[in-house]
């Protein structure tokens, strides 16, 4: 039995596992033992009610899903009467996922969620589906550090902000999430996409474009996440295409924390647990007492050697 | 009008209700030109289950990745002293068409059993079931049910042609009034499948309807039972990723109380009363 706990801020989860916010509800009760998980993640809420997209709001691509569900929310009170009460009979820390149109409104949900019962905010900056063409906050520095620096001010609970893979400055909008005061990244959501019937020349959503989930989204947010791990000192939380403990390992070594496990929940509802078990089976086999030990141990000596030959080749070529 | 959010209270049943379980196929055969009939060998866990549930299946991935998500599938019987489940589907595309070639011997892997069934009310005693195509799937097992509660049942079996109306041997078994009605004899209608049930509703007193599948049936059904005071259930569709109510991509808009809200075809269905459905 190897150690599976892992520190995420102050928080400690008892193992690296956790659900991916959208991909997770009550109802998974009814296949496993909630208490297993890590840390519990709710579906972004927003503050007033919303209905969320037209359908079709899912379809498949090879390897990947897409989505285009927006953010249906029945509203904060709704949530904190009936959704909040169904976690307290859990030990694993709630992260609910909250999402605003303006800093300032995120600034006030944050407040009017800081409840007991509440472990940590997930700060959702980055779905595609909910502004036009996936324009939001976390395609820029600056709108991220503004969402995350009004919030830091109205909540003492840990701030986890969730990333887009949709942006160029992926490095940059990290380190303004951290010198704004969160407290850990979360490395990501999906990527904006689209998907055409070739035969009938239609697009597949109902909203023409939704985010891409699943295997083929993972080297890309792999490589987010080790981006976002070597810039800044805060915790990196993994997430993009898991659904093998091969995956998992992958993202610790990359310098994750923690892993969400998102769409795999839905092709194996029994997902989460599976890799619960197989993490500590693989901790066991390769002779490590604990995740720590995994953490961040990349190998990037390929990277020296290539770039050495390369200038030797330039050379050789002068 | 805009739909505003699911506002119906749900609660989560009992633990580990829903099971994820490799079952062996037994048989798997063509039942005519169109349908196929898939029998697995089944756990008693996952036999607790009604008519109108279904199943979400991992159809088997051949072509490259693809299929990737799982396809819902209704319940078509269940047998729990043989251990038996089976599935009666069409092959629409890439999911059912990897079905389709599973032999027996080989495992399908099932999650299950989802959402809510079919709900005899106690005033229903003399229900009809109008089933078009593939619908037959979902309302063979409820004819069953009526037949163990004891309603006079009749059945309306519509198809494209006569070699393609199924089931109706399993719906006189269970004691139905089967009238069978095709396009090529070109009594499938709405027009003519108006007269056929409002005279049904005089000569048999029908009571209830229950259908699935077609749009066109589920229309015509709400206007026949508006103008009769007749209520029933209807078993809807819709493109799903979880299956057991985690990712709101099934939703449907329904009417209740004057207003419009969506609710998920996985948990709060598959099966909704009639009038209900927009
Ligand atoms: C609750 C429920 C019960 C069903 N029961 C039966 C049954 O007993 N027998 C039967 O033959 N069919 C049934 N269907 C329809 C069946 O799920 C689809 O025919 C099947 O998903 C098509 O998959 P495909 O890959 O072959 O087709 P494709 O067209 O390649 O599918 C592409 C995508 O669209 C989805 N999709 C396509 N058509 C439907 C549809 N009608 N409903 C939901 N999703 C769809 C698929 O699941 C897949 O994700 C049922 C559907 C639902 C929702
Ligand atoms: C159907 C669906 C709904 C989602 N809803 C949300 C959401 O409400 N908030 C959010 O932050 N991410 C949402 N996501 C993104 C996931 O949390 C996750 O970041 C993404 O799917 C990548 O992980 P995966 O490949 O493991 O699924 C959703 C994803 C899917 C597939
Ligand atoms: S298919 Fe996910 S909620 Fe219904």
């Amino acid at each position: 039995m190897a150690d599976l706990r892992t520190m995420i801020g102050s928080l400690t989860l008892k193992n690296p596992i956790m659900p991916a916010s959208g991909t997770f509800s009550e109802e998974l009760a009814e296949v496993f033992d909630l208490d297993c998980l890590g840390a519990h993640v709710t579906k972004t809420i927003t503050r007033g009610k919303r209905s969320g997209n037209p359908v079709p709001r899912v379809c498949e691509v090879n390897g990947a899903m897409l989505n285009s569900i927006g953010i249906p929310s029945k509203g904060a009170p709704w949530f904190l009467q009936n959704t909040l009460p169904f976690y307290r009979d859990y030990e694993a820390p709630l992260v609910i996922s909250i999402s605003a149109n303006t800093a300032d409104e995120f600034a006030r949900f944050a407040e009017e969620v800081s409840v007991p019962g509440v472990a940590a905010i997930e700060v959702n900056i980055s779905c595609p589906n909910i502004e036009d063409d996936g324009k939001a906050f976390a395609m820029k520095p600056g709108a991220t550090g503004d969402v995350v620096r009004r919030m830091r001010s109205a909540t003492h609970l840990p701030l986890w902000a969730k990333l887009s893979p949709n942006t160029g400055e992926v490095v940059e909008v990290a380190l303004a999430a951290e010198e704004a005061g969160a407290d850990a990244l979360v490395t990501a959501n999906t990527m904006l996409a689209m998907a055409i019937d070739s035969r009938t020349g239609r697009a597949r959503l109902g909203n023409i474009m939704g985010g891409l989930s699943g295997p083929a989204l993972k080297p890309i947010t792999l490589r987010m996440t080790y981006q976002c791990a070597r810039a800044v000192s805060i915790p990196v939380i993994g997430c993009g295409g898991i659904s093998t403990v091969d995956d998992v390992i992958e993202y610790l070594v990359a310098g994750a924390h923690a892993v969400q496990v998102g769409t795999a929940t839905f092709i194996s509802p029994s997902t989460m647990p599976r890799l619960v078990r197989e993490l500590d089976e693989a901790l066991d086999s390769r002779g490590l007492p604990s995740v720590d030990a995994l953490i961040g141990t990349v190998d990037v000596t390929n990277e020296a050697v290539a770039v050495a030959e390369m200038r030797d080749g330039c050379h050789a070529a002068r | 009008m805009p739909a505003s959010p699911c506002v119906v209270p749900d609660s989560i049943s009992r633990p580990y209700s829903v099971h994820e379980v490799d079952c062996r196929v037994k048989t798997h055969d063509w039942v005519n030109g169109e349908y196929r009939r898939l029998v697995l060998s089944a756990p008693r866990s996952v036999l607790d289950c009604e008519p109108g549930q279904f199943f979400h299946l991992l159809c088997p991935q051949m072509e490259g990745l693809q299929p990737y998500l799982r396809r819902p599938m209704s319940i078509y019987s269940y047998d729990r002293i043989r251990g038996e489940l089976s599935f009666l589907y069409k092959v629409a595309g890439t999911g059912t068409g990897t079905l389709a070639r599973l032999q027996p011997g080989e495992h399908l892997n099932i999650v299950g059993p989802l959402g809510r069934g079919f709900e005899i009310r106690r005033e229903w005693r003399r229900p009809l079931l109008v089933a078009r195509g593939v619908g037959l799937a979902t309302l063979a097992p409820l004819a069953g049910e009526c037949a163990r509660l004891g309603r006079q049942l009749t059945a309306v079996c519509s198809a494209r042609s006569p070699d393609l109306v199924m089931s109706t041997d399993l719906f006189r078994f269970f004691g139905a009034e089967v009238i069978t009605v095709t396009d090529a004899e070109d009594n499938s209608d709405v027009k003519s499948l108006t007269l056929l049930i409002e005279g049904l509703i005089r000569t048999r007193g029908i009571d209830a309807f229950f259908t699935c599948g077609s749009a066109r049936l589920l229309r015509m059904l709400q206007e026949i039972g508006a103008r009769h005071g007749i209520g029933g259930q209807v078993a809807v569709e819709q493109h799903m990723a979880c299956g057991i109510g985690m990712c709101q991509a099934c939703v449907r808009t329904f009417l209740r109380d004057g207003s419009t809200f969506n609710l998920r075809v996985c948990r709060e269905g598959p099966v909704f009363d009639l009038h209900e459905v927009l």
